[in-house]
Parts: structure tokens; C-alpha cells; sequence
């Protein structure tokens, strides 16, 4: 039986064995290749994706057990021309090295975000557990201060 | 003067050329082959024609780095593995220097494979060769080189060996684009100049854009030897650039291998033998061929691929694949094992003696104060975050197309080659980005395997993929280390010499049994082992630094700094241990061993002044300095530490880096983050251990990294000096496992001889 979500906005049907992990229902099913493999463990957060907006390792999420849900991608909170206020920032900072991890560092902070416009560095640290062998944790602290601060100017002033 | 004066020659020494007339081989000579800057220069030795046809209807190609594209974008081919370092926007700014345009003018490219994009420093600077401009050697090696064509990214050497032939490159470009436009308004070259993709006439109201004069600037000759900005007059060289890759990593649109998709595409997981020296001589295909979606099940190089139409289908397929291994008698190897024989080996002689300075036995047998310690280092794993992967597909017209993250496309195409069966010269290779390289994307294991799948269904694209364990437990390693150093002083505390005693297997030897066509040699050189042990600067009368080369079944490779990544530790603890017996500084001890050397002085001078060394520490804290050269760059850091509850937090670390010409600060700023992070996470917590055979990690909960809450607070200094620049990708490295150490020793006296680090309960 098909197992029916919303990815990005959009409601998709997928003929997979409900056990699948979401990532390669995202990956090789729906060719959404921002959301990138790292370990299948849910060790390293590359796999970072909202799940009714809450941060989530696709690769131990099985995509049965999202039926129904609003699943967001990389692909799904901004674009090359119309970046979100993290990948702004990202941008800003000149965060990403290899790039590999970024997909799932920028989803973690967002959806930090979304639930603490301030986060504090103990927040971070709590928050942003995903692995960068390149070591861009520094850029990737500055930059979701960065993003807190412009996505807070823009609330205060809209 | 504005800082676009033109360089081009005067107008009756440029004549037009049929282009036609020159294609040779796929290669439009325009103006014949270049001399002039010796026989490395690249300018204008020829347009390789996939470059040229890469772009939209109506492009024009200029040279084999430069083409202008109808709506005015500047298309730069880049020939090297873009892996984080950031080398898409350094060697794009050398082009675009000379070529007087922006960065945001221009797109990066990784073209296919020629000759005219070799890779030279990468096998001669570590030989002492690339800047040996009279050395026949150099000579004979270049022709070699380019005729394999041999592309590789690694040793830190990407802008060393571009420096010169890209800025020309860019120069020979703009050359006849200058000229060109002045033809157009039948004038004279030194009446315009470039700037922002224009030339602009003198009169200061015409002016004509690349793209306008592109089709007439092909014809005209380049000059050979074109005229370059001095520095004074770099307008990008040396400002910090926003990196071309960026919105496509942030955006989740850039390509990784990973990535690639191709119609009607399979994918392929590999399980491979469990054993290090062993094979598999049994599996039960039958077990797996009826789960959903497997498609077949291959033999491949070092293991047994499942191929399915979906990775995870692949993988939990592999993953249920009986096998029978025969370990082939290497079963029983253990670490201690391996420990033990390096550790024993040291009371042999040397198999290399790599550098002998003085008599250093008379030299001990003289000291008033003998300092002796043994240091040891583990295996480790590189753990890309991208697994190892490659995509290959068998042509119906026998040719063969390759998709790989590689440092190396001249290796992924002799691999795409050996597996699927077809001629080198009929594989197409398509460069991908790469989540992480360090080294280990310089191998060819996962093309082969790829390849050998293609082959047996031609004429799909086959995606092979690699799980995090088979990543972990299949990697080419750092080789585990062992070292003994004997130090003297004299009776005021001065230094009288060390000898320096160490063990490894041999990278370079076993790269080459598995890589290179030509294998690895006879083992007369471990040379890569042993550096920066010797050639180190500290002066002293006696010196002597020996190497013994020892074999066994973990397979060792190229790992993010290589012999440094060990031998900077291994030496800069024993400096330190020298200095505290000498009474004296750590800072001061090595300062005053540096009288010769007043670049490695100023790099430690500036670490010691950002750090404000012998100022007061936080309470509970210890700080260690460390010195090290490595790939043509000098770095010094001091690391701040805190030993709390038995656990050592690395807190602050101050970086100073002389890479000697700066061109990308920011890029410079990153890559001493990424290498500091990267060997505190070997320092820290780094080991892949053997046990039956086995690799005893699998996956990051048992081979665990620095992560945001470990990493410390880092600043970086720039120390620039002369005309030439240095590797960057791996000189932060080597210095920080010694700066902790050393920095853990002055705060709790525990003096830490072996990594990853464990205190004293």
C-alpha cells in the first residue's frame, strides 16, 4: 500500500516498503539529494530534516511512520535566490568547507530557531550535535547568532 | 596609473592564425606550444576541445582555463578536486586577477581530463624539484607527468603549482581580448586597459565587453610569456573572497558523488572481506537475489557488490549476504601485535637514515643531561563525511563514462578502465564535488569496484555507495607509529642534538602497490613516513633521524598531512620535554634555536604575541606552544587547555601561519580552523584498532569526533612573507596533537607520550 506525506509542501505518494529509512525514500524516490547521508546511525545529523518541523535524522526515521506528516527538506526552506534567513547567514559567515554536512547543520539551526529566537552557546552546543570533519563549528556558532539576530530585527520590525 | 594598465604588446607583432590548421589530437595549439617561463608555463599551450564545447551555443574558449560565454559570463576551468579547501575560488581569483574581472563575473568548472592541467608540484615539491628550475630531472619528470596526464589534488600543493601558469593563463586571455577590441576601433592596444570584463578605451567613453570581442581574440595569437601585476597592483590576491561554491552548499544543490543520477541508474552496495589480508572465496547469492529490488549480485575488487534499485535496498541486501572468508593466515592480528613489532623494531637499525648532522653518538655520550622518551600513535580512519562512492557506466560504443568524488581523475579513469574493460583514452571523467578528501579520495578502490559492477550491466549507470561501516573498516589508514628520541644538553642547558628513531609502515610503498602502474617500488624511499621529523629548523651540532619500515595487513594511505600528522608530535613533545629539562621556557627554549631561521621565528614570535605568552593563565589551565613546517608553510600554535574531572577541554587555540603569499584570507582563516579541528579530533579521541583480523570501529559512536561543544575558541594570525606561496590544506595539522600535549603537561605535569590522549587517573 502506498504511503502517502508532504514533502516540501507538496503530497506524495510512495510505493516503499514502509521500513525504509525517509532519507533514501527522499534520496533515491523522490530525488531530493540535498538531504545527504553520513552514517545511518543517527550519529552524525547530515540526514537533518523537519518533521512537522521538528529537527529529525531521516536515516532511523522509517518513512512509514511519517504517513500523514509535513516532512521539509534543504530544497523545501529556501532557494539560490531566495535564501532563508539561516542560509543567509551561512552565507554571511562563509560557513560551509567541503559542504557535505551543511544540508543538516542548516536544518538543526533552523528548527533551533523556530523554537528559540535567542539560543544562548549552551543552546547551540545542546542543539547542534551534527558532525563537520572540515571543523566549521566555529563559523556554524557565529552564523546562528547571525541568523537570530536578523530573523529577530525582522520580526521586531514587520 | 589605475591598476588596470594594459600589457599588451604592441600591434604589429600580432598576426592572425587559422585555428583549424592547429587541432592536433583533440587540442587546438593556438600559437604552438608555449616557452618561455621555463617549460612548466601553461599559457596558451593548447584549448582541450571538451573545455572549449562545454559552454552554450556561441562561447568562446580563449585558452584552456578561460572561456566567455555569448552573455557575458567568464567560464574558468578548474582542474582540481574541490573538497572543502576551497581551491574552486583560489584558483579562479589567480585567473581572474590577471583576467580583470570579479568573481561574481565568473563560473567554475572542473573540466576533463588533459595534459595541459597536470598537476607538477604535487609528485616534485615534496622531491625538492618544482622550484629547480635548471634540474634536468625536473625536466624529464614534467614530460612524463603530462603525457600520463597526471591530475591530482593533494599534498597541499594546488595553489604552489598554479600560481604562475593561472595568472598567465588569465594574462594571455586578457592579452588578446585588449587587442582585439583595439583592432575593432582601429586603434592601439596600449590605448585600452581591462577592467570588469570591458576594455575600455582611453578616451574613457568606448568600451567593449569580453563577450564582444571574444570571437576575435581567438584568432589573434597569446603571447607566450605574458606580463603579470606585480603585487602592488593585485586588486583580489590577498583580500578575502566570498567562496563560488557557496550558495550551492547552502542551498543543498551542489552535486556530491553521491549525488549523481543518471536515467535507468542502479545502485550498488559492497560488503567487503572482514579480514585485512584476507578474501572472500564463498557467498550465496540465492539468499538475496529474491529481496525487493535487488537486480544482481557482482564480485568486485576486495569484496562481493549487491546491486539493487535503491541504496538502501543495496545495503540491507549486502548486508544479509552470506559470505565464507579465508583470512589467508592474518586472523589472529591484533594492535598489541603491531604495537609491539614497531616497538621492537626500534632497537634495529634504520632502514633510511634521513638525515645524520654532526656525530650525535659522541654528542650523547657528552651530555650533562640525557632526555630520552618514546611516543606512539594509532591507525586512523579518515571518515569523510561523504562515504566513498563512485558512479561508472559501460558505454554500447565501448567507451565508458566515470562520475567520482576523486583527488585524481587520471586514477579514477585507469580504474573506470581496468573494470570496465574499455581503453583509457575511452573513459570520460566527470569530477564531482567532495564531501571530504584528506587523502583518501586519492585511491581507486571504489571507482574499480563501480567499474567492475558497470560491466556486467552495461549500458546503465551503476551508483555504487559505500556504508558508513564498510567506509570505517575499508579505509587505506594513517599508519600506526612508534618513535624513540635520545636528546642532549650541555651543562648551561643548551642543546647539544637528538636522535630521532621511528617506525611505520610505509604509505608511499603501499599506494603504489595499490594505486600506480608502476607500484610501489623497492621501499628505497619511506621518505613521507619520516617527514617532519628531519629538516626540521631548530639548529644544533648533532642530528640524526632514522626510519624503519615495517610491513603488515592494515592497508596505510595518504591521511590529511601524512608523516607530519605524526612527526610533528612525536618531535614537538620532545623539544618540550627538552626546554623543561633544560630549565627553561618552552617558548624561549625554541626561540633561541632559531637564530638561522627568522621566518619559523616570526611565525613563533606572532603566535606569542597573540597569545600573550608568559601572561597570566586562567586558573586550572595550562598552555603548550608548538612549531612545525610542512608542505612549504610555517604554522605555530599555543593551545589553552583545562583538565576537568579527568577530561582535558581544549578551550582557546592561537594559530600563526606563514604560507608565504596570502591569497585568500578567509579561505587561509578556515583551512587553519579545519586542520586544528580535524588533528584534535585525532589528539583527542582518534583510534581504529585491529582484533582477529578485524577493524574493531565501524561507525561514529565508536570512533568519535570534535564536535560544536569541543571545539575551542581558535584565532588565527597571518605571517605573510615573499613572492611564492605554501600548502594550506594541511599545515594546521600537525602542530595542535604537540601544543596540547605540551599544554597538558604544564597543567596538571602528566606528560602525554601517546595518542588519542588518556590521563592518569
Amino acid at each position: 500500500m502506498a504511503i502517502s506525506l508532504r514533502v516540501n509542501g507538496r503530497a506524495v505518494s510512495l510505493d516503499v516498503e514502509p521500513d525504509m529509512p525517509l532519507l533514501w525514500a527522499l534520496r533515491d524516490e523522490l530525488g531530493l539529494t540535498g538531504t545527504k547521508f553520513g552514517c545511518g546511525v543517527a550519529a552524525c545529523g547530515s540526514c537533518t530534516v523537519h518533521i512537522d518541523g521538528e529537527a529529525s535524522r531521516s536515516c532511523i526515521v522509517a518513512v512509514g511512520d511519517v504517513a500523514g506528516s509535513e516532512v521539509t527538506t534543504i530544497e523545501g526552506i529556501g532557494a539560490p535566490d531566495a535564501l532563508h534567513a539561516v542560509q543567509a547567514a551561512w552565507v554571511k559567515h562563509q560557513v560551509p568547507q567541503c559542504g557535505y554536512c551543511q544540508s543538516g547543520m542548516i536544518m538543526a539551526a533552523a528548527a533551533l530557531l523556530a523554537e528559540n529566537a535567542r539560543p544562548s552557546d549552551d543552546d547551540i552546543d545542546m542543539a547542534m550535535t551534527n558532525i563537520c570533519r572540515c571543523g566549521t563549528y566555529n563559523r556554524v556558532r557565529a552564523a546562528v547568532h547571525e541568523a537570530a539576530r536578523v530573523i529577530g530585527e525582522s520580526t521586531t520590525n514587520g | 596609473m589605475a591598476d588596470t594598465e594594459p600589457t599588451a604588446k604592441p600591434k604589429g607583432r600580432w598576426k592572425k592564425v587559422t585555428r583549424r590548421a592547429f587541432l592536433i589530437g583533440g587540442v587546438t595549439t593556438a600559437g604552438g606550444l608555449a616557452v618561455g617561463v621555463g617549460l612548466l608555463s601553461r599559457a596558451g599551450t593548447g584549448i582541450p576541445e571538451h573545455f572549449a564545447k562545454a559552454g552554450a551555443d556561441g562561447a568562446v574558449a580563449l585558452n584552456a582555463w578561460v572561456r566567455i560565454e555569448p552573455d557575458g559570463t567568464i567560464a574558468l576551468a578548474v582542474p582540481r578536486a574541490e573538497m572543502g579547501q576551497g581551491v574552486y575560488t583560489g584558483l579562479a581569483m589567480l585567473i581572474a586577477e590577471e583576467l580583470e574581472v570579479g568573481l561574481d563575473q565568473v563560473t567554475v568548472e572542473h573540466p576533463d581530463m588533459h595534459g595541459v592541467y597536470t598537476n607538477y608540484a604535487l609528485p616534485m615539491e615534496g622531491a625538492g624539484l618544482f622550484h629547480a628550475e635548471n634540474n634536468p630531472l625536473r625536466w624529464v619528470m614534467a614530460k612524463v607527468l603530462a603525457s600520463v596526464p597526471y591530475i591530482g589534488t593533494g599534498g597541499s600543493t594546488s595553489v604552489i603549482d598554479a600560481w604562475t601558469p593561472l595568472r598567465q593563463a588569465g594574462a594571455a586571455a586578457r592579452t588578446v581580448l585588449v587587442e582585439a577590441a583595439a583592432q575593432e576601433w582601429d586603434g592601439d592596444a596600449t590605448d585600452c586597459q581591462a577592467a570588469g570584463g570591458k576594455v575600455v578605451h582611453s578616451d574613457g567613453k568606448t568600451t567593449l565587453a569580453y563577450a564582444a570581442v571574444a570571437r576575435a581574440a581567438a584568432d589573434l595569437t597569446p603571447p607566450s610569456d605574458p606580463e603579470l601585476k606585480p603585487a602592488s597592483r593585485f586588486r583580489l590576491i590577498g583580500t578575502s573572497q566570498p567562496r563560488v561554491d557557496m550558495v550551492e552548499k547552502v542551498t543543498g544543490t551542489a552535486t556530491f558523488g553521491v549525488d549523481v543520477s543518471e536515467p535507468d541508474m542502479l545502485y550498488a552496495a559492497v560488503r567487503h572481506c572482514p579480514v585485512k589480508g584476507g578474501r572472500i572465496v564463498g557467498y550465496d547469492a540465492s539468499a538475496v537475489r529474491n529481496m525487493r529490488g535487488v537486480e544482481g549480485v557482482v564480485e568486485v575488487p576486495g569484496g562481493v557488490a549487491v546491486v539493487a534499485d535503491n541504496t538502501w535496498r543495496a545495503f540491507k541486501a549486502s548486508e544479509a549476504l552470506p559470505i565464507e572468508v579465508d583470512a589467508a593466515g592474518n586472523g589472529d592480528v591484533a594492535t598489541a601485535a603491531v604495537t609491539r613489532d614497531l616497538q621492537v623494531s626500534l632497537d634495529e637499525e634504520p632502514s633510511h637514515v634521513y638525515e645524520a648532522v654532526g656525530d650525535i653518538d659522541a654528542g650523547l655520550a657528552g651530555a650533562a643531561r640525557l632526555v630520552e622518551a618514546e611516543y606512539a600513535v594509532p591507525y586512523l580512519a579518515h571518515a569523510c563525511m561523504e562515504p566513498m562512492n563512485a558512479t561508472v557506466r559501460l558505454n554500447a560504443d565501448n567507451t565508458a563514462d566515470v562520475w567520482a568524488p576523486t583527488q585524481s581523475p587520471t586514477v579514477a579513469v585507469w580504474a573506470a578502465a581496468d573494470g570496465t574493460g574499455v581503453e583509457r583514452d575511452a573513459v570520460r571523467s566527470h569530477t564531482t564535488y567532495l564531501g571530504g578528501g584528506f587523502g583518501r579520495r586519492a585511491e581507486k578502490d571504489f571507482v574499480l569496484q563501480a567499474a567492475h559492477v558497470a560491466k556486467a550491466f552495461p549500458g546503465r549507470a551503476v551508483k555504487l555507495t559505500w556504508s558508513r561501516e564498510e567506509d570505517i573498516r575499508n579505509d587505506t589508514y594513517r599508519p600506526a607509529a612508534q618513535a624513540r628520541f635520545r636528546g642532549a644538553l650541555d651543562a648551561q642547558g643548551a642543546l647539544i642534538g637528538w636522535d630521532g628513531q621511528l617506525a611505520s609502515q610505509s604509505v608511499e610503498f603501499e599506494f603504489g602497490e595499490r594505486v600506480l602502474p608502476w607500484g610501489g617500488g623497492d621501499g628505497s624511499s619511506t621518505f613521507m613516513n619520516a617527514a617532519g621529523a628531519f629538516a626540521q629548523p631548530y639548529a644544533m651540532p648533532h642530528c640524526r633521524i632514522g626510519h624503519r619500515w615495517r610491513r603488515h595487513s592494515v592497508p596505510v594511505g595518504f591521511w590529511r598531512s601524512v608523516g607530519h600528522s605524526q612527526n610533528a608530535f612525536f618531535l614537538e613533545s620532545f623539544v618540550d620535554e627538552m626546554a623543561h629539562a633544560a630549565g627553561k621556557d618552552p617558548y624561549a627554549f625554541r626561540r633561541g634555536l632559531l637564530n638561522d631561521k627568522p621566518r619559523h621565528r616570526a611565525v613563533l614570535d606572532a603566535v606569542a604575541k597573540a597569545a600573550d605568552w608568559g601572561g597570566e593563565v586562567p586558573d586550572g589551565r595550562g598552555r603548550g606552544i608548538a612549531l612545525h613546517e610542512s608542505f612549504g608553510s610555517i604554522v605555530a600554535q599555543v593551545a589553552e587547555v583545562a583538565v576537568i574531572d579527568g577530561e582535558i577541554r581544549v578551550e582557546r587555540v592561537w594559530c600563526a601561519v606563514d604560507c608565504g603569499v596570502v591569497v585568500n584570507p578567509d579561505s587561509i582563516d578556515a583551512q587553519m580552523q579545519s586542520g586544528i579541528v580535524y588533528g584534535l579530533s585525532a589528539a583527542l579521541y582518534g583510534a581504529i584498532t585491529v582484533a582477529d583480523g578485524r577493524i574493531e570501529q565501524g561507525n561514529f559512536p565508536d570512533y568519535e569526533m570534535v564536535r560544536i561543544d569541543t571545539t575551542p575558541k581558535i584565532e588565527t594570525v597571518l605571517v605573510p612573507n615573499g613572492d611564492r606561496p605554501g600548502g594550506i590544506g594541511e599545515v594546521a595539522l600537525p602542530p595542535i596533537a604537540p601544543a596540547v600535549a605540551n599544554a597538558v603537561f604544564a597543567a596538571t605535569g602528566q606528560r602525554l607520550r601517546r595518542l588519542p590522549f588518556t590521563l592518569e587517573a
